[in-house]
């Protein structure tokens, strides 16, 4: 028989018996609704997860150091560059790292400890440049509370959480309740504090040029009046906390402040500073391993830790596995109610088969009217299954958020139905029911005609 | 192909058996019957209910395969040929029609027509066609999309019959065809077996119980009983097709 045959037959022969065949469908369509909502949670969630690390920038992210750094030189081995000769990570070099293909930006990890004044009242913190590309790619600024700075070089200043608290005096007790975000930022906002900080200042010209007075440099003390435009919860300790810093200041501005390092590895009073170490911002977490050997290759050090998407990767793939096989479980069910359909198919239609083979119709035309009939309520199952597992995931994404936003989060996508999966869904539900019609199809196939006739 | 004089033989069935074990009881159904049947001849299979005349005709059928003996139509050996084999002969070589007419009630008359011919593959156009020109053929063109259940007794066995002769068989056989039909309408599907015996030269082997129909539409009858041949009678009052052939049968096994 031919194919259109073998399937209009069989949607037809469907059609007969429409109540019990759309009640073994639903039951497909169940499992596989099932199956593709735990997917899509599992995919929503690893999703989720892939573009919050790719936000923090830990898996994007190399970090440049010189190898003039003075604790390299204990570490120093024979198959490495001599320290002293290696280049100085200075502007041109941050230049040259920008331009190694993938990358997107290079900057440098500007951070000292200095006193900031809010209310005359003295406080000692580290403060660190942010690049105003931060705005858009760090999730630390995500969900800050008033604004980003408005410019790369704006006199603003963002806070973190805790400094916040010790600026208005708070101390949060243990075990109550985290003090919101926002009640902070009400006294704070648009206030101006003030940083004292000591710039390095070139020497005045020696009347008698001479080498030895080139490196020479004097550091003057200076203030600033920064304004408050943001908190951000972000934890100080954390990886992405940049070096623990409290205090935010646009990196443009606290390159322009020549603010004096707090370590001593830069003693060269030269308009073109050496930096402790750049962040190399790349473009996808695949080209790290390139552009950290590039980096290499200048003469610089460089580290990133992107194996650990690796390991995240393999966290998710055994949980999709499990939710797959929970998914499955529902399906399973749904195959015996195929079994049991195709079964009483075959016992109601004993003579319709005999009357059939009678006429000419051989055991693989038989066999294939019976396998096609599993195969179209896979199909419609399926394809109901899909659509009922997107609505579920729907409506969990949904209701999660609304959880989140009862607990002030930020709303998140947990849920995602890529085409991939729709399509695999319903293929996966015609393969089981494929399989599920395997033993009825070959039983009325094998049936003796002339028994068939005879049954009433 | 090349078509056979009325004198050729269409079945040959050499000391064919089939017996069934039914607990501890050996059932004879066939017990050791030899015939042979010329192309074109009208032969009934006469014999009381158990006789093994509905037996026979489904081992000629290729339905039933025989304990022993051989079963021979229009040269095949039945025993010889494979299940997908014997479906093709089913298909092409005969054409079945059964007391309880046997259409499917869930398809229309036409769908019912057509049948046989989605298991030929024959085409989607070519297929409707030919399905209406037989239903034309046995007077049923009006009723086309009815179902089985909408139509009297006589109809179903008439549409029984279109699909039966869809294929154009060699082979008739039909299985006590007017059983469920009163005694007017039985003559009138007889008429229109015996019209087709005529016009198409087409074999015909019937089983009946009624000896009054086999007297005037068989050429040849047979008795059975207990599965035995017991009596081969010539029957002189018929004339067996000799000139007229319309049609030749289409079929064969392949």
């Amino acid at each position: 028989m031919k194919y259109y045959d073998v399937t209009d037959l069989a949607f037809r022969n469907l059609r007969e018996s429409v109540f019990r065949n759309s009640l073994t469908t639903i039951g497909i369509s169940v499992g596989v609704a099932s199956l593709v909502a735990m997917l899509s949670l599992g995919i929503g969630l690893q999703q989720l997860a892939s573009r919050r690390l790719q936000k923090s920038g830990l898996f994007d992210t190399v970090v440049a150091t010189s190898r003039r750094d003075l604790r390299n030189f204990r570490e120093q081995r024979e198959d490495r560059p001599n320290p002293a000769e290696s280049p100085s990570l200075d502007e041109p070099a941050r230049i040259k790292i920008a331009q190694i293909p993938g990358v997107v930006e290079a900057y440098p990890d500007i951070r000292f400890v200095t006193d900031v004044r809010f209310d005359d009242k003295p406080h000692l913190t580290m403060v660190a440049g942010i690049p105003f590309s931060a705005r858009n790619n760090n999730d630390a600024f995500e969900g800050v509370q008033g604004s980003f700075f408005s410019s790369d070089a704006a006199s603003e200043v963002i806070l973190q959480k805790s400094f916040a608290e010790e600026l208005l005096g708070i101390t949060p007790k243990p075990g109550t309740d985290n003090i919101n975000l926002s009640d902070l930022a009400k006294p704070l906002l648009g206030k101006e504090l003030t940083m004292r900080y000591a710039e390095r200042a070139s020497a005045p010209p020696s009347p008698s040029p001479g080498p030895s007075n080139r490196d020479a440099y004097s550091v003057v003390s200076r203030q600033r009046a920064l304004k408050i435009v943001g908190l951000t919860d972000l934890d100080p300790d954390s990886l992405r906390g940049t070096a623990r810093a409290r205090v935010f200041l646009p990196l443009k501005l606290a390159q322009d402040l020549h603010i004096m390092p707090s370590n001593l590895r830069d003693t060269s009073a030269s308009d073109s500073p050496s930096y402790s170490s750049l962040s190399v911002r790349v473009q996808n977490p695949n080209q790290v391993p390139a552009v950290e050997d590039a980096i290499k290759k200048m003469g610089f050090s460089a580290f990133s830790i992107v194996d650990a998407t690796r390991s995240m990767r393999q966290f998710f793939a055994v949980l999709d596995g499990f939710l797959a096989i929970f998914g499955s479980l529902a399906l399973a069910v749904a195959s015996i109610g195929i079994v049991n359909t195709l079964v009483m198919a075959i016992l109601e239609r004993r003579r319709e088969i005999g009357i059939m083979k009678a006429i000419g119709a051989s055991d693989a035309d038989v066999r294939g009217l019976f396998f096609a009939e599993a195969g179209a309520m896979g199909l419609v199952g399926g394809a109901v299954g899909v659509t009922l597992g997107w609505a579920i995931g729907r409506l969990i994404n949904f209701g999660m958020n609304v959880y989140l936003e009862r607990q002030h989060f930020p709303s998140a996508q947990i849920w995602s139905v890529p085409l991939w999966l729709v399509l695999s869904a319903i293929a996966f539900s015609i393969v089981v029911s494929l399989l599920s019609g395997l033993y009825p199809a070959s039983r009325a196939a094998r049936l003796d005609p002339v028994q068939a006739l005879r049954y009433e | 192909m090349e078509i056979s004089g009325p004198n050729s033989r269409a079945v040959r069935t050499e000391n064919v058996c089939r017996h069934y074990q039914m607990g501890q009881v050996l059932v004879r159904a066939v017990d050791g019957i030899s015939i042979d049947i010329g192309v074109g001849e009208f032969v009934a299979l006469l014999g009381a209910s158990g006789s093994g005349k509905s037996s026979l005709l489904n081992l000629v059928a290729g339905l039933d395969r025989p304990t022993s003996g051989a079963v021979t139509v229009h040269g095949n050996n039945l025993a010889a040929l494979s299940r997908e084999q014997l479906a093709k002969y089913r298909l092409h070589t005969v054409g079945m029609v059964f007391q309880s007419f046997n259409l499917i009630p869930s398809m229309s008359l036409l769908e019912n027509v057509e049948l046989p011919l989605r298991f030929a593959e024959v085409d989607r156009r070519d297929r409707s066609a030919l399905a209406r020109q037989s239903l034309e053929r046995v007077g049923l063109s009006g009723r086309l999309s009815h179902r089985p259940m909408e139509l009297s007794g006589g109809e179903q066995q008439r549409a029984s019959l279109a699909r039966a002769l869809i294929n154009r068989p060699k082979l008739l056989l039909a299985d006590e065809p007017t059983g469920n039909l009163d005694s007017r309408t039985g003559t009138e599907i007889m008429e229109l077996i015996h019209g087709f015996n005529q016009s198409l030269g087409m074999t015909v082997l019937m089983v009946t119980h009624e000896q009054t129909l086999a007297e005037k539409y068989a050429g040849r009858m047979l008795h059975l009983a207990d599965g035995k041949l017991v009596n081969d009678v010539p029957n002189d009052q018929v004339s067996n097709i000799s000139s007229g052939q319309v049609g030749a049968p289409r079929g064969e096994t392949q």
